[in-house]
């Protein structure tokens, strides 16, 4: 019998069944569809993490203060105030790798315009923040070096803190007040959306990080420093070309540890990409389990498929069927089914990454890749389970099987 | 080897092992049948005739003794090949029909041939739908096993066994299931086979009236042929 004969006998078999067909293949249409729509999640979020970081920039370097013992305390990572302006300026002079510094510090802060207040994040930095980090202005200026130098108190609206305190209306010219200390705004920021869910890089005000320190903190350390390498080649050659001009104005000893931590942009974009890369194989890996018991589902089926059908097997073993064609049969069947059962699993996951992507905002990707695997998958079940069912049908003996009532 | 004898048993014995005991369903029979022979096998149940024909229909091996078939020797073969030799030689008729549920006769007609490496499917429909004429179900091709009487349902049957050209029919309780009347068409049918084709069949039946058509008969007791006229 050839095989195209043996898929038209199957297909004829499981249309005489078509609920039950259709409810044995249910279990493999949820199973591949459950693979695929968890793994395009995964997928989507490991193109969201890859899309967030190229926008901040892959030349981008972060200094910050590290561990430090004291009298035999280790402290944990930024717990000392290592870092110095001069720190950063040192790196700028001294580190041909490096295009721009700009020394940072935060904190938080009730903001107050008129009658609106609000609590938002500070952010002093250099006059070069905008383009280290690739973020364009939406109005008006960034504080200039002179501005940063003199320590003068402007600042710049992040879109978030715009909306809440002017609705709209012009902000630039305006003053505002942080800490009672009047502010005058001289730009606003485009919008950056939110990173990660938990905090919105847009609630942020920006100003010179001298003026923060003196004004706002009274310290006199820098809490990191950003640092744009030159190009991306060349950030692993300015990151340590900085590791060496911190090491000696830091006076540490050969082998001593660091009380800095630079970390490269890709470094931590490889981290975040590894961790997308387990929720993937997380989701998939659950979603694979209901595959495999829908697999069991088709042996179940199979086996009272061969048990109420021993009558067919016989009369057709009578007229000259082999065993190797009884098998074939229902092998084929189970196979035929978990194709079916696989091709509608696919579109099924398809639609719900798409209606994911639509109702949750998550962002979704349906790869070739996981279509493949997972058709690839069903089919493989098919043939496991399927084999057992129709092995034993395979091995009736003619004559019982045509008395069998 | 013999032309004229499509069959030739010799010294066939069948021991069945049931729990303890052992049964001898045949003790040691030979016999020779012509080719084109219309023959009837009798015999009461336990008689050991349904064991009989399992085994000159390939279903079933002997214990003992030499089977030939068409000058092969099949009682040496294994479950692949007497699957083959089914296939290419013998056609069957069972008391209860034996078609395939909610299938069309053609269909069903068509079952040996799609065993059957050597007809392309092209072939094997119109050798099915010839072989459906044979048996008077002209324009009826397309019914389905439960939409039709059961005379029609044994000739489908009838089709089904001489759709691959078979050397041997055999019929076992052919006319059990069915009325009279019907039962008589059916006889005819086998007659006009046995006589306008050539092919040889063998009927094995408890009922006289069926064997009364046959140029012979056979009468099996105790797993022994008992007499022969």
């Amino acid at each position: 019998m050839n095989i195209l004969r043996t898929v038209r006998v199957a297909l004829m078999a499981l249309a005489r069944n078509k609920m039950r067909s259709f409810l044995t293949a249910l279990g493999i249409i949820i199973g591949v569809g459950a693979v695929i729509a968890m793994v395009s999640i995964g997928q989507g979020a490991k193109i969201e993490v890859e899309k967030r970081f190229n926008e901040m920039g892959t030349n981008l370097l972060f200094v910050r203060p590290g561990s430090m013992s004291f009298r035999g305390r280790h402290g944990g990572g930024g717990s000392f105030q290592t870092l110095k302006e001069a720190d950063a300026e040192a790196i700028l002079e001294n580190c041909d790798a490096v295009q721009y510094v700009s020394p940072n510090v935060n904190t938080r802060a009730q903001v107050i315009y008129q009658n609106k207040n609000w609590n938002t994040s500070i952010y002093g930095t250099g006059h070069v923040y905008p383009i280290i980090r690739n973020w364009e202005l939406e109005d008006g200026d960034y504080f200039t070096d002179q501005q940063v130098r003199s320590g003068q108190k402007v600042c710049v609206l992040g879109s978030e803190v715009n909306y809440n305190l002017f609705e709209g209306a012009p902000a630039i010219g305006q003053i505002i007040r942080l800490k009672k200390i009047p502010f005058r705004v001289i730009g606003t920021m485009k919008s950056k959306g939110e990173s990660g869910g938990w905090f919105n890089q847009d609630d942020v005000i920006f100003i010179p990080y001298t003026t923060a320190m003196t004004r706002l903190l009274g310290t006199d350390s820098i809490q990191s420093i950003d640092v744009s390498a030159v190009s991306m080649e060349r950030s692993q050659e300015a990151m340590t070309q900085i590791e060496e001009v911190l090491r000696i104005r830091h006076k540490i000893a050969p082998g001593a540890e660091d009380d800095f931590n630079v970390r490269n942009m890709s470094d931590i974009a490889e981290g975040a990409a590894e961790s997308t890369k387990i929720l993937t194989i997380l989701l998939g890996g659950i979603a694979s389990i209901s595959l495999l018991v829908g697999g069991i589902g088709i042996m179940n089926i199979m086996l009272v498929s061969v048990t109420e059908r021993i009558r067919e097997i016989g009369i057709r073993m009578s007229v000259g069927a082999r065993e190797r064609d009884i098998l074939l049969q229902f092998l084929t069947e189970a196979v035929v089914l978990s194709i079916l059962g696989g091709l509608l699993g696919i579109s099924l996951g398809i639609g719900s990454a798409q209606l994911i992507k639509h109702f949750s905002g998550m962002q979704t990707l349906v790869s070739l890749g996981s279509i493949a695997l997972a058709f690839v998958f069903a089919g493989s079940i098919g043939i496991f389970f399927g084999f057992y069912p129709a092995h034993k049908a395979s091995k009736l003996d003619p004559i019982d099987a045509l008395r069998y009532e | 080897m013999d032309n004229n004898h499509i069959i030739e048993l010799e010294n066939i014995t069948k021991i069945y092992q049931v729990g303890e005991t052992q049964v001898n369903a045949l003790r040691g029979v030979s016999y020779r049948i012509k080719t084109g022979d219309l023959l009837a096998i009798m015999g009461p149940s336990g008689s050991g005739k349904s064991t009989l024909m399992n085994i000159i229909g390939c279903l079933d091996k002997p214990t003992g003794g030499r089977y030939s078939l068409d000058g092969k020797e099949v009682s040496t073969y294994d479950k692949n090949q007497l699957a083959h030799i089914r296939n290419k030689k013998i056609g069957f008729v069972f008391q209860n029909f034996n078609l395939l549920a909610r299938t069309t006769a053609l269909e069903n007609t068509e079952l040996p041939l799609i065993y059957d490496k050597d007809v392309p499917s092209k072939k094997s429909r119109e050798m099915a739908l010839s072989a459906l004429e044979q048996v008077g179900l002209k324009g009826r091709e397309m019914h389905k096993t439960n939409q039709i009487s059961g005379g029609e349902k044994q000739r489908v049957a009838i089709a089904r066994a001489l759709v691959n050209n078979p050397s041997l029919i055999l019929a076992d309780e052919p006319t059990g299931n069915l009325d009279t009347k019907t039962g008589d068409e059916i006889m005819e049918v086998f007659k006009k086979l046995n006589e306008e084709s050539g092919i040889t069949i063998i009927l094995v039946t408890h009922d006289p009236e069926v064997a009364a058509i046959a140029k012979q008969r056979i009468y099996i007791r105790d797993g022994l042929i008992e007499k022969v006229e």
